[in-house]
């Protein structure tokens, strides 16, 4: 029991990524209303970036920027100690991801309004309806 | 110098291309056009030397992006496999981009440069894809292609499509989406337990017990092998695919048809080989035997679908469904042949979609209609288009001369290798059905209706009137090229394909 | 539909619990993530790019082929929008979105909109600026300097802010910006470099390579802001005003 409880504990930053992840691919397929799919679009998309920044997270490690680094130009600077500082690769992942993910939306927000445009309803049911006829 | 930089020329110039064409604000039409020709020109040029170094020097060919070493820096690396899709992708987006002239203009006449903007930054995204060398900057990648082939599906303007376009992209975006992000969760999951994202070292780093009997990385495996199914439209999760390419226009379903299904099954065969192995795939994971089962579905249920639809666009999106159930299934038969006949099938059904898809165009693009009862005729109307459409048609059934034949024969070895009886009932079951639809056009195209009285007066009336030269050219060539690459199989396989089979298969 | 969607997010729950079982603690500085290539990027940033941000270092320098492409997605998702939106479709009468009459125009929004904005976009210049040094780069400041055009628009109207930032130049900023950073990158080739290899700069402008690459990604950085500030500006304004370009919200 308790070694089920530590586990739980030391993994709940992959918990709360999988709740969202979840949640937003649960939407994305049931929604009926284009607008709350790309709501989902978005939660799914942001858990998967929680997840990953959540990778790159170090005890006892600060924001990855070198202290003092812009007064000694490379040459003569102080040694380093990797322990201090977090890991900066999920962080650039992820702000390639979040980049995406805007794009993403930008364009799904304009289909939404052509498809709103075309059948008069962001309802999936009606358009389907509108469809057949 | 030159030499040393042509991977990354292939993705620069079409990359180039679609800043000056967007710079243009659309100003000379015919400019952009030229532009856009000489760009896929010099792309292609450039893939085919790369290509010619990779046999000659017989290694692959690895260049590091900003000089920083792999893994910490981004590398492209360009093998027999993927110099052989470079090619492949740079020769369809140059035919397509000489067809284009004409379509584009009747089709997106006031948006065009736009139009050509995306493009080629399509073509620079499933480029880029397949020169990579690194897990994360495939999935940039990949959304950049999705991204410019929402925009190609969803800017059509048939008479025919009505609008219906919007819904059908607002589904693929939802789809491709789910794809891609899938996708990344695997590759997270690589990277959490790995700490690397470069293809090479991963595979390399992939080499311990330990990391091989992880379920962590075992969920990764599945998660990107389903989100690349997701892209490709593989049998359950094709939903998204007739839809979308039927309502879209001429060039678009030309361009895209062709290139994003293969492409996809390239990166399949790229994360099956290059960062896991045979032995991880076929051995520690026991899942082949189901993708095969579920290839034999999608061939069945992609052919049945194509017989009953008589939209023409419509038919041939299923016959793509049915296309990628063989690729998949040839590559998870787990032996030499499988795998050959795969890979030479990409190359084939890329050619083959190309010309099916071209000729379609030309009929719709001179008729408005796209119901194959409405292709009366078409042998005296469009003979030219007609004969291209047979071609390709001949290439799917798989008669001789054609390359549809030789691929079709290395699958079904393959089958019979492994003891797949049932791939290969589904194999055969698919080329028979082809047969009853090719024909059925024949019939319809060739064949006067059946009441004298109306064809008599009809066959006088009836005058040839053939599609644009800008429009044949590229058709024709696409024709011969079935019949070429059909007869230099041999050759194809003993240079190419035969150093894509990883060892140990 | 339901049903299905549970079917389906079920199954990828299970999956992914499953692949919790073998996963490294949180924020453990022995998992292998830590381990393998972020020490060397930790220790080797300064001294091979004298820049003190690890995450503009490996952002614009070592995975810079990525973000060149990120900026691209971005560019992309900019024309998307243009092509979908700014277009009357045939066949089809335009939809007339019913437009509340507007309020005569609120002085105190106005006015502090106007005292914001100036304050708003020398910070996003600062922030570009700064990026090697401190928290920021081309995304964060491009974002807030966007958001300045944004807020303007909001405050007053569409028209007016368009007549200040008209959509050719708009259109314009965009590609300069993704063509000033393949640019840089297509240059180094030209020195003799790889692609986006900052270094080959260094001969040409008579400095270090040290110098040459923190300089390099400043210059990415500058193009990335560019572009992002347009194509943020540019996605509000079609999508508030579904491509028509008037009053807008």
């Amino acid at each position: 029991m308790d070694d089920l409880l530590v586990f739980i504990i030391n993994n709940y930053n992959y918990w709360v990524a999988l709740i969202l992840l979840l949640t937003g691919l649960y939407g994305m397929i049931s929604k009926n209303n284009l607008l709350k799919k790309v709501i989902s679009m978005s939660i799914f998309q942001s858990a998967i970036i929680l997840f990953y920044v959540s990778i790159g997270a170090k005890k006892d490690a600060t924001i990855p920027i070198i202290e003092h680094g812009h007064n000694s130009h490379g040459a003569d600077h102080a040694v380093i100690d990797v322990a201090n500082y977090v890991n900066p690769l999920p962080h650039v992942l992820m702000l390639t991801a979040i980049v995406v993910g805007v794009a993403t939306l930008g364009v799904a927000l304009a289909l939404i309004q052509k498809i709103n445009q075309v059948h008069n309803t962001i309802e999936e049911d009606e358009i389907l309806r509108d469809l057949q006829e | 110098m030159i030499q040393n930089q042509l991977p990354i020329l292939i993705i620069a110039i079409p990359l180039f291309c679609a800043f000056f064409i967007s710079l243009s604000m659309g100003k000379n039409k015919t400019g952009v056009y030229l532009l856009l020709i000489t760009a896929m020109f010099g792309s292609f040029i450039a893939s085919c030397m790369t290509l010619l170094q990779v046999i000659n020097s017989n290694s692959p060919i690895h260049y590091h992006l900003g000089g920083w070493q792999p893994p910490f820096g981004i590398e492209l690396v360009i093998d027999h496999l993927s110099g052989m899709v470079l090619v492949l992708i740079s020769t369809i987006a140059l035919l397509t981009a000489i067809y284009s002239f004409h379509p584009v203009r009747k089709d997106i006449s006031d948006r065009a440069h736009h139009y050509y903007a995306l493009f080629c930054l399509l073509i620079s995204g499933l480029l880029g894809m397949t020169a990579t060398g690194d897990a994360f900057n495939l999935y940039v990648l990949l959304e950049i292609s999705a991204l410019a082939s929402y925009a190609l599906l969803a800017s059509s303007v048939l008479a025919a499509s009505r609008g219906l376009a919007y819904f059908a992209t607002f589904k693929y975006l939802i789809m491709g989406t789910i794809g891609a992000c899938f996708y990344l969760l695997g590759v997270g999951y690589l990277y959490i337990k790995t700490g690397s994202l470069n293809m090479a070292d991963l595979s390399g780093l992939l080499n311990s017990d330990i990391l091989l009997q992880s379920v962590t990385i075992k969920v990764g495996f599945i998660l990107m092998i389903i989100g690349v199914w997701i892209k490709m439209a593989f049998f359950p999760l094709h939903g998204w695919l007739p839809n979308a390419y039927s309502y879209a226009s001429t060039t678009t379903s030309s361009l895209i048809a062709p290139l994003m299904t293969k492409v996809s099954v390239y990166i399949m065969i790229r994360l099956m080989f290059s960062i896991f192995s045979v032995e991880y795939v076929f051995h520690t994971l026991p899942y082949h035997q189901v993708v095969i089962w579920m290839a034999c579905a999608a061939i069945i249920f992609g052919s049945v679908s194509a017989l009953s639809q008589h939209n023409l666009k419509r038919m041939l999106c299923y016959i793509i469904v049915a296309e990628v159930g063989y690729m998949v299934g040839g590559v998870w038969l787990a032996n030499e042949s499988g795998l050959t006949g795969a890979v030479y099938h990409i190359f084939a059904d890329g050619m083959m979609t190309l010309c099916l898809f071209m000729a379609a165009g030309a009929f719709i693009f001179k008729t408005d209609r796209e119901s194959i009862h409405e292709m009366t005729n078409i042998f005296r109307r469009m003979p030219v288009t007609a004969v291209v459409f047979l071609v390709g048609g001949f290439s799917i059934i798989g008669i001789p001369p054609t390359c549809g034949f030789f691929s079709k024969w290395y699958l079904i070895t393959g089958a019979i290798e492994g003891g797949q009886w049932l791939f290969v009932a589904s194999l055969l079951f698919s080329s028979l059905i082809n047969c009853i639809i090719l024909f059925r056009i024949i019939e319809i195209g060739y064949f006067p209706k059946f009441d004298s009285e109306r064809s008599t007066s009809n066959e006088k009336a009836v005058k040839t009137n053939e599609v644009p030269l800008t429009m044949l050219v590229p058709m024709v060539i696409t024709a011969c090229s079935l019949i070429v690459i059909g007869l230099y199989t041999n050759e194809i396989i003993s240079v190419l394909i035969r150093w894509t089979i990883p060892a140990g298969l | 539909m339901k049903l299905l969607a549970f079917l389906m997010t079920f199954s990828v729950g299970v999956l992914l619990l499953i692949a919790s079982l073998d996963l490294p603690d949180w924020s453990n500085p022995e998992s292998p993530a830590s381990t393998h290539l972020s020490p060397h990027y930790i220790e080797k940033s300064l001294e091979e790019t004298s820049v003190p941000n690890l995450v503009t270092s490996v952002l614009a320098d070592y995975r810079g082929y990525d973000t060149m492409f990120e900026t691209v997605v971005i560019f992309c998702a900019g024309i998307t929008v243009l092509i979908m939106l700014r277009r009357t479709f045939m066949g089809i009468e335009k939809y007339v979105k019913p437009r509340p009459k507007r309020e005569s125009a609120d002085i105190i929004l106005q006015s502090a909109v106007r005292l914001l904005v100036p304050v708003m976009q020398v910070f996003a210049l600062y922030v570009v600026a700064h990026g090697h040094h401190s928290p920021g780069g081309g995304f964060q400041g491009g974002v807030i300097f966007g958001a300045s055009f944004i807020l303007l628009a909001i405050a007053y109207d569409l028209k007016v802010e368009l007549k200040k930032f008209r959509e050719h130049g708009v259109l314009i900023f965009s590609v300069v910006g993704v063509l000033i950073y393949a640019g840089i990158g297509i240059v180094c080739l030209l020195l003799g470099g790889n692609f986006l290899a900052y270094a080959a700069w260094a001969k040409m402008l008579g400095i270090s390579e040290l110098e040459a690459h923190s300089l390099g990604m400043l210059g990415v950085e500058i193009g990335v802001a560019i572009t992002v500030m347009a194509i943020m500006f540019s996605l509000y304004a079609d999508l508030s005003s579904s491509g028509d370009l008037d009053e807008g919200l």
